[in-house]
């Protein structure tokens, strides 16, 4: 039955292969759109940005302040907090990156790195722990700084991750001061 | 096994549709004349009892959809809305969340069933993967329909879990940011698992009918764990297995009603009560009662792929079952040494479950770490050399010798399957 005569490929075996490459990539075409519709929308995209006033916060004082969705943690740090996380050598650290955005990205944890520049009591995060997604209690944990209850991750007086299962530092959102008491965040 | 139907139509009007689309005597071969071993026990009935549920969740489903908003500003409200103004809201919503539980509750049992009557091994794989298929998407509806009344505990599930996927290296994030389709878990979150919680019990109806259909080709399994050889060894399926799954189902309904009238929170958390806050977490969180082992097993390793990676392989094991056992005896009546490593395995999965509920900390996470490593140990070392090692007892020449030795108190099978507990009358 089966002869040498088929192994040459023929006009039809080249269109069958051409409408069959056409449809795939027609479907993989139509596919898009409906996987990236899943994407952010152009309303959360619209990268809102929010200015808090600090002036009220005394020393020793937080306040969570929202934006895109996430709690912000601004706190203005007691000189105890501020030398606590100072004297932390950087091989302690599970995470020696700084994660301030406004800052270069090899930047390492140091406690000046992870405060505002110029107003090292301040300590601005996104209060999302980083293992999987809960909000921490501040001023609590074996490290003074923060604490996650639901998995157990302990954050220091900078924010950086010091035991429990989140791999990285609180997070810092980009941010400015714009005047001595305003700070923009976004 | 699924074999010619003797299906022969007398009225002209089903014979007229019979020779055009022979649903009848479909019917009638898979659910009416259809072999069932004789010695099925009641442990059987729990694949009728899940089909029930499905059913009953999605009916009580559809309803309920009928009165539910899917909008972060208005979900709760109409969640207590359905509650307080809805003809028999409360019915609806208290079946439906309890419902969800018994559905669990019930495929555990017959996961369970399977394991100790190996009713994964040869040719019955395929049915068994769907099982673990049909298991997978029960999980994800349950996780989705439980976002839906957007209380504090809807919120933070779905946070935790979502970002269960933020583990992965590289594109970690992007995913969880997919998945929101935000930056954080907001109405877009929710709108998505509404539709998609609406959509899976349909996908699980479609591989329900897959497991069912791989089932009416292997046959089901039985107690013995030897393949019907004969007609002797069978009963129809209708009126045997259909009375005895509808007893089964009564009773279950039975336990189902005490939950839905007089604990229907008993299974919830009232952390749930409170409209979510994204800005606060609750103090003690943890999944609906059907995670938890697997919760236990995520807690347990300190580190957070590698839990992440724990979590999902202590479900894609079950894949891999059929040929991590190398045994060929099926039942564990004939298992000596199975039947106590089976028991060690349930005790391991209770404890587990009950870890996880507990917070992550002292001697909470040494004991998940040792239930952990066992679980693991158990379909990746012992279930491999459990086959190599153990003396199998003599197995029935068939069904009908296993069933008459059994009641005679003949020797041999007798007194092993005296021994079994499952079959206590």
């Amino acid at each position: 039955m089966s002869t040498i005569e088929t192994a040459e490929p023929t006009r039809r075996d080249f269109l069958f292969i051409a409408t069959g490459a056409v449809a795939a990539v027609g479907v993989a075409a139509a596919a898009w759109p409906f996987i990236d519709q899943m994407n952010p929308d152009a309303s959360a995209l619209a990268l809102a940005s929010i200015e808090v006033d600090v002036s009220a916060i005394a020393e020793g004082q937080s306040i969570t302040a929202k934006w895109r969705g996430k709690p912000i943690f601004i706190r203005n740090r007691t000189a105890a907090e501020i030398e606590e996380a100072k004297a932390v050598p950087m091989s302690d650290l599970k995470d020696t990156s700084a994660r301030n955005p406004n800052i270069g990205a090899d930047a390492d944890a140091s406690n000046e790195n992870r405060s505002a520049s110029g107003n090292e009591a301040f300590l601005v995060m996104i209060g999302v722990c980083t293992h999987l997604g809960c909000v921490p209690l501040g001023q609590s944990g074996d490290y003074h700084g923060w604490f996650c209850p639901c998995h157990g991750s302990h954050y220091d007086t900078a924010g950086r991750i010091r035991k429990g299962p989140a791999p990285e530092n609180l997070y810092i959102p980009p941010y400015q001061f714009v005047s001595d008491t305003t700070i923009k965040i976004g | 096994m699924s074999g010619h139907s003797t299906f022969q139509p007398k009225n002209r009007v089903v014979k007229w549709i019979e020779e055009r689309l022979p649903v009848f005597s479909l019917m009638h071969g898979q659910f009416i004349a259809f072999p069932t071993p004789k010695n099925l026990n009641y442990w059987w009935t729990f694949g009728g009892i899940l089909s029930v549920m499905l059913v009953v969740q999605i009916v009580t489903g559809i309803v309920l959809v009928m009165h539910y908003a899917p909008s972060t500003q208005i979900a709760f409200g109409s969640i207590e809305h359905i509650m307080r103004d809805v003809n028999w809201g409360w019915l609806l919503r208290y079946l439906h969340s309890n419902g969800a539980s018994m559905f669990f509750i019930a495929v555990y049992i017959h996961i369970f069933r399977g394991l100790y009557y190996g009713s994964y091994k040869s040719p019955r794989e395929i049915l068994w993967i769907l099982g673990v298929v049909i298991y997978l998407v029960m999980m994800a509806t349950g996780f989705m329909g439980y976002v839906l009344p957007w209380g504090q505990m809807s919120f933070w599930g779905a946070t935790v879990i979502t970002n269960l996927f933020s583990a992965i290296p590289l594109v970690g994030e992007t995913i969880v940011t997919w998945l929101w389709g935000g930056f954080s878990v907001d109405n877009p979150t929710l709108n998505r698992f509404f539709s998609l919680h609406y959509l899976l019990p349909f996908v699980l109806a479609a591989v329900v009918g897959l497991h069912v259909w791989a089932l009416h080709v292997v046959g089901q399994n039985n107690p013995a764990g030897v393949e019907p050889k004969s007609a002797k060894d069978t009963v129809p399926f209708t009126p045997f297995a259909t009375l005895k799954d509808g007893f089964g189902i009564i009773v279950f309904m039975i336990f189902y009603a005490w939950f839905v009238f007089y604990l229907p929170n008993y299974l919830g958390h009232p952390d749930n009560y409170t409209l979510a806050d994204p800005l606060k977490t609750p103090a003690h969180i943890v999944p609906e009662w059907y995670y938890l082992p697997f919760y236990a097993i995520l807690r347990a390793i300190p580190d957070k792929l590698g839990g992440v990676i724990a979590m999902f392989a202590a479900i894609l094991v079950l894949f891999f079952l059929p040929w991590l056992d190398t045994s060929k005896v099926r039942s564990t009546r004939y298992r000596p040494l199975y039947k106590q490593f089976f028991w060690v395995l349930v005790v391991v999965s209770v404890l587990l479950g009950w870890l996880g509920a507990k917070p992550a900390e002292g001697i909470y996470v040494i004991l998940a770490r040792i239930c952990t490593v066992y679980y693991f140990a158990h379909f990746l070392v012992i279930l491999p050399l459990l086959g190599l090692i153990e003396k199998p007892k003599p197995l029935p020449a068939s069904i009908s010798e296993a069933v008459l030795a059994k009641h005679k108190g003949g020797a041999g099978a007798a007194s092993a399957a005296a021994s079994a507990p499952e079959t206590r009358g």
